[in-house]
């Protein structure tokens, strides 16, 4: 308990700095968790498109990016008529711009796709689409910003378009985006007779295996791989985690340097007291143990703080419109666990070279100046 | 010789022996002590004397293993101290000490800051509860134990630092001019104090001072000048 008093009573000594310690862990634990959590909701939402009805996904094999992928369309052919295979479904990804708008994704799909048949359509009806080159239909989202409706006329790139549907689905890439019939959009990015992926429905799903035997025996220049398995392996996806939680580390090593100079500072200033604990028996494990006690709890009340913060701030972001569907405010518990640790792993090692200062205090010396 | 000898009588009833202690500072530009021997034997009281930078001070961290003599030995009940001889366990239970200034914690109370060393030994709460509280009525605070520092009188504070330094049960007391900071009647009833507990308590209490009247109620003062023992003063 007196230990315990003592942590405490050196951080209420000093309430300012201790406060600007804690705020520094708080901003870095709010900062890495809304970066990493919009990342990852960003890489959910974009696993959502490729898996929507679907386990499997088959693209050009050693691509780092799928709008650079190539499957032609005999490939297509070849795989939907595999004996263990429901439905294939090519998608062609594209980035077009309008006006107001430059990054609008595109999807060329075809008509029996799962995004348009299973969509909610606010406006015009699913059976109507492709049944001509120049038809889209939007997402609501991409429907607001551009401002169309049923029956628009959408300039898109360098093409105009005539829209004949707005569909609403949960996903924020499909939300702003167009889709086209997968011919149109083939014309559209010059990409004839290839699409980017295809989207696979299996039979059953214990037959995953000796699909993807089948791929790589029949086509070489593709891979298929399970929807789980993409997402770890897919290396944008990869990219965008690893730049998340690099910038994420980043603020919480800022954060872990503010913690040690508030402690160095701390030490600093109670060298005597500490000559004085060591007087009456205490080791130099116990004088450590009340210098990372001390940045513990600091980094601890940062993350308790910083977590509020991050959620908070999550929370305005879904709120905002332009978001809708891209920010996830569920935070993965596994998320909240790495960013305490981390917290709390930047606050000991800020507090690893002042602990290291103060056990070495001799009490002799910082006595011998009373 | 400078030596304060021991006979073969009373040679196992000494507690705190140095041996030729020689200790200097800044890599031997300042000496301090330059072979001293000093006995000190269970329950005496000694006050060492001398003036300011007469080496009473270094003596007494060297007594108590804060500091290593750079040549000599020291012993503390009949065993040497060196690197090896775990400090710990000396400053925890066989040694006290009480400084000029209380060195007290200024935002805890006198309780806790009487509880400090039973903290750092891990003593049973209950077992310092009683010890603290018969040290408390022993010098008078029973009554101050919530109090924090601050609200306390300079002679109390001084109080509660004596009660510190033996609420593990040291059988060994080092007072370093422990009523110097003191007005001339606190000091008297401080230094009263530190007898009583000296002599209830059964512990050899070595005190370094410069108030001869004080020096003289102990049962032996012994003289330091130049990092010497000077000449030995029997009582």
């Amino acid at each position: 308990m007196i230990f315990f008093k003592l942590i405490l009573t050196n951080l209420g000594r000093h309430r300012i700095r201790s406060l600007i310690s804690i705020a520094g862990i708080a901003f870095s634990v709010a900062a890495m968790l809304t970066i990493v959590t919009v990342l990852q909701g960003a890489v959910g939402m974009f696993s959502g498109i490729l898996s929507n009805d679907s386990e499997i996904i088959v693209f050009e094999r050693n691509v780092s990016d799928l709008f650079f992928s190539n499957v032609p369309a005999s490939a297509v052919q070849g795989i939907a008529d595999l004996p263990m295979v429901l439905h294939a479904n090519p998608v062609l990804f594209g980035i077009v711009s309008s006006e107001d708008h430059p990054i609008i994704t595109c999807f060329g799909v075809t008509p029996t796709d799962a995004r348009i048949q299973k969509a909610t359509w606010l406006q015009g009806d699913p059976l109507t689409f492709a049944k001509h080159s120049g038809d889209v239909v939007l997402g609501e989202r991409a429907a607001d910003f551009l401002k169309a409706r049923l029956g628009s006329q959408v300039q898109i790139g360098h093409g105009l378009f005539h829209v004949i549907g707005v569909v609403n689905t949960t996903n924020g890439f499909e939300d702003g985006g167009v889709f086209m019939p997968l011919k149109s959009a083939q014309a559209f990015f010059h990409k004839e007779g290839s699409s980017s992926v295809v989207t696979i429905k299996l039979r059953n799903k214990d037959d995953a295996a000796a699909f993807k035997q089948q791929v790589k025996a029949s086509y070489p220049n593709l891979t298929a791989l399970e929807n789980e398995e993409f997402t770890r392996s897919y290396s944008q996806f990869k990219i965008l985690k690893a730049t998340a939680w690099a910038v994420g580390g980043c603020g919480l090593l800022l954060g872990g340097l503010g913690v040690a100079n508030t402690m160095i500072m701390s030490v600093f200033t109670r060298i005597r007291e500490i000559a004085i604990l060591r007087v009456n028996g205490f080791s130099k494990t116990q004088i450590a143990g009340l210098i990372f006690g001390e940045s513990g709890m600091v980094s601890m009340l940062g993350a308790v703080v910083g977590l509020m913060i991050g959620a908070g701030f999550l929370f305005v972001l879904k709120l905002i419109p332009a978001l809708h569907g891209y920010v996830d405010v569920s935070i993965e518990p596994q998320v909240l666990l790495i960013v305490i640790l981390l917290a709390l792993v930047a606050g000991i090692a800020g507090a690893l070279y002042p602990a290291a200062y103060a056990v070495r205090i001799s009490a002799v010396e910082a006595l011998r100046f009373e | 010789m400078n030596v304060t000898t021991s006979t073969a009588s009373n040679y196992a009833r000494v507690v705190l022996r140095a041996e030729n202690v020689w200790k200097s500072y800044d890599d031997g530009a300042i000496r301090v002590l330059n072979g001293v021997d000093f006995e000190a034997q269970t329950g005496q009281t000694v006050a060492l004397c001398g003036p300011s930078g007469c080496g009473k001070s270094t003596l007494l961290h060297l007594l108590g293993g804060l500091d290593e003599p750079d040549r000599g030995r020291i012993c503390v009940n009949a065993v040497e101290l060196n690197p090896h001889r775990s400090r710990l366990k000396l400053l925890r239970y066989e040694i006290g000490f009480v400084f000029q200034l209380h060195n007290l914690i200024p935002d805890l109370t006198l309780e806790e800051n009487c509880l400090i060393p039973t903290v750092a030994a891990g003593t049973d709460r209950k077992a310092a509860r009683e010890r603290l509280e018969r040290l408390t009525a022993m010098t008078g605070l029973s009554h101050r134990l919530g109090h924090r520092i601050q609200k306390l009188s300079g002679g109390e504070r001084q109080r509660t630092a004596l009660c510190r330094a033996l609420m593990n049960k040291p059988k060994i007391l080092l007072a370093d001019e422990p009523t110097g900071s003191l007005d001339e009647v606190t000091s008297a009833t401080v230094f009263q104090t530190l007898l009583d507990l000296a002599a209830s308590e059964g512990l050899t209490l070595v005190m370094a001072t410069h108030d001869r009247a004080m020096a003289m109620r102990c049962d032996r003062m012994v003289e330091m000048r130049q990092g010497r023992i000077h000449e030995p003063v029997s009582l």
